[in-house]
């Protein structure tokens, strides 16, 4: 009853562009005026040239309270654009931003019908009506102030991993980096010279490394592992054992930089780890100075990639081994290297000068088929040379396997417990694959380095850092705010049949096990609606969208 | 123009009567003096070209200030100069189309039907002058050139010259002949590395060009089923996340055939077909394929101008004339402070480039924020 007595005060402002020649040009203005004056609930109606212009959004303003409107209607272009416009001229006067509704009518009606202007204005009259129908039905909504922790959570002491912590710390946010292992490096750790370069990984590990130990705002968490989190943008609690004892650590966001793992050939072309090795073993052997005592080397590259169970290609073996020939061949340059490949990855500028200077330098290259894959025999390879169309031996005491890198052991869990997606091979999914490559579809999390995709070291420092800038956009502000449209469940018709939790794209629902019923996280949700389309009990509804008010705007359709 | 009245409405374009060749579409349709590139370029305002605009040649016209109800049109308006105090800058000026015309034997410029990888873009793009029809260029121009000849023998009918009349009418039939022929290209042929991975020009690998030529042969075919692609290539570099995965997408789904081996000559047979001659390095033979339409992948070259701006700015450039960086601090130029990223710094793709803008932004950050004393990483 109440609801009743309230649409009887319904008082509508109806404001009608003329868009330049755009609209007016087109439809006959002064007969939506007309009409629009004689629809229900309908106090005002104003035309304008340009409604969006200063003079246009002044009227809207000044409207507000002479005529004591309490619904805004906009008749003008797309709210793609011009929404946030509209909806905060009607907040500036005091009206609750979410009592505005626009109406389309020129991409969708005068752009479309400029040829039958007559019909047009028709079908204008229509669109103005239902947003009219559906304005009376408005509700005011809020959107709730979060408080924000200005900290940062780094999952992963890798390169990338410390740039992030590195960046975020400059920038003044306190940082927790969480490594597992008990020091920092990650995957560098196992190399030993890293070309264009051309120094130790360590150099740069340790300057890093020393940088983040003397950075008041940083705190590493070395045998440190993410046991749970909770929570969401803003305001994530995670728990942490560290060298065996529990901590919890809170954070505004989190970057995961979890980098990835080379894969074991077991059982691929003779792999032993002695005569035949990985790219890692040869990097460690060489490391150490055990330089093998072989004196011809065969590299055979996508051992492991590029094939039915991993269909990708790991981007950075190609290069490491053209880098191992040219170090191979700089220590002894009558040490015989050769490359059997399908592609040379050798993208850019430096890797192209790269794999110029090895085959300057002597290093043999040779395509083969993965139909007709090389055979590891004792003291030689046999491989079918694609060019030459014929079975070769290349004589070989020792083997390389190029394998490529794999999703880390724990990526799974990690994607659990931050719900945010992985691929069908466990590396991280980015939010859009051209457009959001660091972020996640869900706000506060942040990707990058291995943990995304094999990098190279250039790649994982620009991205730890492009990382840190997109999540010092969350950290930069002083409080987050939700957006009034957002979807609600009702805890007493939802039957916990998980449908909306599993259309939902940005995690924003959760299961109450004690209840039995799911619930909407209004931070994360982006008022997408999918939940409530789906919601078999109606129970999912998303607000400024509700049955009623769609309803209302069908039955205005059908009725005019 | 007034760029803070200007709506984008579009009556000034509409109403222009001086028509010039669009070069944002190379040429292959026409544009107004008074325009904008495209529908959704940013900032969303019309500008006026001064070297086709009537007014600012010194003529009567006027046209689009009448016209314009927002008053945003300013014949007066002179370049000014705007003193800014930052203590960042970023230099994101990208890269230049590498001119395939410097390669002579693939006739780029010469040959009607071989186009560069940015005109096969637009004219695969529904905002495009053929609005993602893939009409041969040679039909595009033909079709021009009709219109000219219509009024041409219109012309000569009144001035009586039969051997000029006899020519065009003879154009006229050739040309439309020519025309219905071959409207629709369907067999394509894609060349990798034009100008990349090549000592005469750029010794490097200009990273993203197999992607888009693939993606380019998948979209023709869905575009036109009956679409046949052919890439040929020395190196197929699918490196990035889903790439390789998309490559055999594209053999699978959209029957694109990849051939290992250079093209080392184009020629044209009578009917403007491009007839490309090359070695199949898997066959082992040197071979020719007629096509419809050849797409040249254009190296990724720098910017002719940024000799200016590195001068300006103290930056070092390396050899190619990329923004010389180092691997460990990828954004970081010689000049503390000046940042660089994207193609600026050496050929990247889009992922790559936008993941290194943002980086570039964090640079920035730091140094602002700290006053300076971050500039070492």
């Amino acid at each position: 009853m109440k609801d009743e007595a309230k649409s009887n005060d319904v008082r509508v402002g109806v404001f009608i562009c003329d868009c330049g020649s755009n609209i007016a040009g087109y439809l006959q203005m002064k007969e939506l005026v007309d009409y629009a004056k004689n629809l229900p609930n309908v106090v005002f109606v104003q035309e304008s040239l340009y409604t969006c212009s200063e003079g246009g959004i002044n009227g809207i303003k000044e409207a507000i309270p002479r005529e004591d409107l309490n619904r805004v209607v906009v008749a003008s272009c797309t709210p793609r654009t011009h929404e946030p416009l509209f909806m905060s001229a009607c907040e500036e006067a005091g009206l609750n931003p979410y009592l505005f509704e626009m109406a389309n009518i020129r991409d969708q009606c005068s752009w479309v019908h400029m040829r039958e202007g007559e019909k047009g204005t028709e079908r204008a009259k229509g669109q103005i009506a239902m947003a009219v129908s559906k304005a009376a039905k408005l509700r005011p909504l809020n959107r709730i102030q979060l408080s924000l922790f200005h900290r940062a959570v780094v999952i992963g002491g890798g390169i990338s991993g410390m740039s992030a912590a590195m960046a975020l710390g400059n920038m003044g946010y306190e940082v927790d980096l969480i490594e597992k292992q008990d020091k920092l490096g990650g995957l560098l750790n196992g190399l030993n010279m890293i070309l264009p370069a051309n120094e130790p990984p360590s150099n740069l590990v340790n300057d890093l490394a020393d940088r983040l130990k003397s950075n008041p705002n940083v705190t590493i968490h070395t045998k440190s592992e993410v046991k749970k989190v909770e929570g969401y943008v803003g305001n994530y609690a995670v728990a942490l054992s560290e060298d065996s004892r529990e901590t919890q650590v809170q954070a505004g966001i989190i970057i995961v930089a979890i980098g990835g793992r080379v894969f074991k050939p077991e059982g691929l072309f003779g792999y032993d780890g002695k005569k035949v090795v990985t790219l890692l073993e040869l990097e460690e052997m060489l490391r150490g100075r055990r330089v093998p005592d072989a004196k011809k080397v065969v590299m055979i590259q996508c051992v492991g990639s590029r094939c039915e169970e991993r269909t990708y290609c790991s981007r950075i073996c190609c290069m490491t081994a053209v880098k191992n020939s040219i170090l191979l061949k700089e220590a002894n340059p009558d040490i015989s290297v050769t490359i059997l490949y399908r592609d040379m990855q050798m993208y850019g500028v430096e890797n192209e000068d790269m794999f110029r200077r090895s085959k300057e330098m002597g290093v043999r290259y040779v395509t083969y088929d993965p139909d007709r894959p090389p055979k590891v025999e004792p003291g030689q390879v046999t491989v079918y040379h694609l060019r030459m169309g014929k079975q070769i031996n290349v004589p070989a005491d020792l083997v390389v396997l190029s394998t490529p890198l794999v999703a880390q052991e724990d990526a799974g869990d990690i994607s659990t417990m931050l719900k945010v997606p992985v691929n069908e091979n466990g590396f991280f999914l980015e939010g859009h694959v051209k457009l959001k490559p660091l972020d996640f579809a869900t706000d506060g999390v942040y990707l990058c380095g291995n943990a995304r995709f094999p990098s190279t070291i250039r790649e994982a420092v620009a991205q730890g850092l492009g990382a840190a800038s997109r999540a010092a956009g969350v950290l930069s502000k002083e409080a987050l705010f939700t957006s009034g449209i957002v979807a609600d469940i009702s805890p007493e018709t939802c039957c916990g049949c998980l449908g909306c939790l599993k259309v939902c794209p940005y995690g924003a629902i959760n299961y109450l096990d004690e209840q039995g019923v799911c619930e909407v996280n209004k931070v994360l949700c982006k008022g997408c609606g999918g939940c409530a389309a789906t919601c078999p009990s109606g129970s999912a509804r998303l607000d400024g969208f509700s049955n009623e008010q769609i309803y209302a705007q069908i039955e205005q359709a059908l009725a005019g | 123009m007034d760029m803070s009245r200007c709506t984008a409405c579009g009556a000034c374009a509409e109403k222009c009567p001086t028509k010039v060749p669009n070069e944002f579409n190379f040429g292959l349709d026409e544009r107004k003096a008074i325009y904008k590139d495209y529908a959704q370029g940013i900032p969303s305002v019309y500008t006026i070209d001064p070297n086709a605009c009537r007014v600012m040649q010194g003529q009567k016209c006027g046209v689009c200030a009448k016209v314009c109800q927002a008053k945003a049109i300013d014949y007066e308006q002179q370049p000014s100069e705007v003193e800014l105090n930052v203590a960042a800058v970023i230099v994101s000026t990208g890269y230049e189309l590498f001119d395939a015309t410097q390669i002579s034997e693939y006739g780029y410029g010469r040959l009607a039907n071989v186009i560069s990888s940015l005109e096969m873009e637009r004219l695969l793009s529904a905002g495009g002058p053929t609005k993602g029809h893939l009409t041969r260029p040679s039909t595009i121009r033909g079709e021009a050139r009709l219109k000219e000849i219509s009024k041409l023998i219109k012309k000569a009918e009144k001035s009586e010259d039969p051997n000029d009349m006899t020519r065009l009418l003879e154009e006229q039939k050739r040309l439309e002949e020519q025309i219905h022929k071959y409207h629709t290209a369907k067999k394509l042929g894609f060349i990798q590395c034009v100008g990349s991975r090549d000592f005469r020009f750029h010794k490097y690998c200009s990273s993203y060009c197999c992607m888009h030529s693939i993606k380019e042969a998948i979209i023709a075919r869905e575009h036109e089923p009956e679409t046949e692609s052919y890439i040929f290539y020395m190196d197929l570099r699918t490196v990035g996340k889903g790439f390789e995965e998309y490559k055999l997408r594209g053999a699978r789904v959209s029957g694109l055939k990849y051939i290992r081996g250079r093209v080392a000559e184009i020629l044209q047979d009578d009917d403007l077909n491009p007839i490309v001659y090359y070695e199949d390095t898997e066959q082992r033979r040197v071979v020719s394929m007629t096509l419809d339409m050849v797409i040249l992948a254009n190296a990724c070259s720098a910017p002719k101008g940024i000799g200016k701006v590195a001068e300006l700015l103290g930056l070092e450039l390396e050899e190619n004339n990329f923004v010389k960086t180092h691997p460990n601090t990828p954004l970081d130029t010689n000049v503390p402070g000046i940042f660089t990223c994207g193609c600026a710094q050496g050929p990247l793709d889009i992922p790559e480039s936008v993941a290194q803008a943002s980086s570039a932004a964090a640079r920035a950050a730091e140094t602002v924020m700290t006053g300076g004393r971050a500039l070492a990483v």
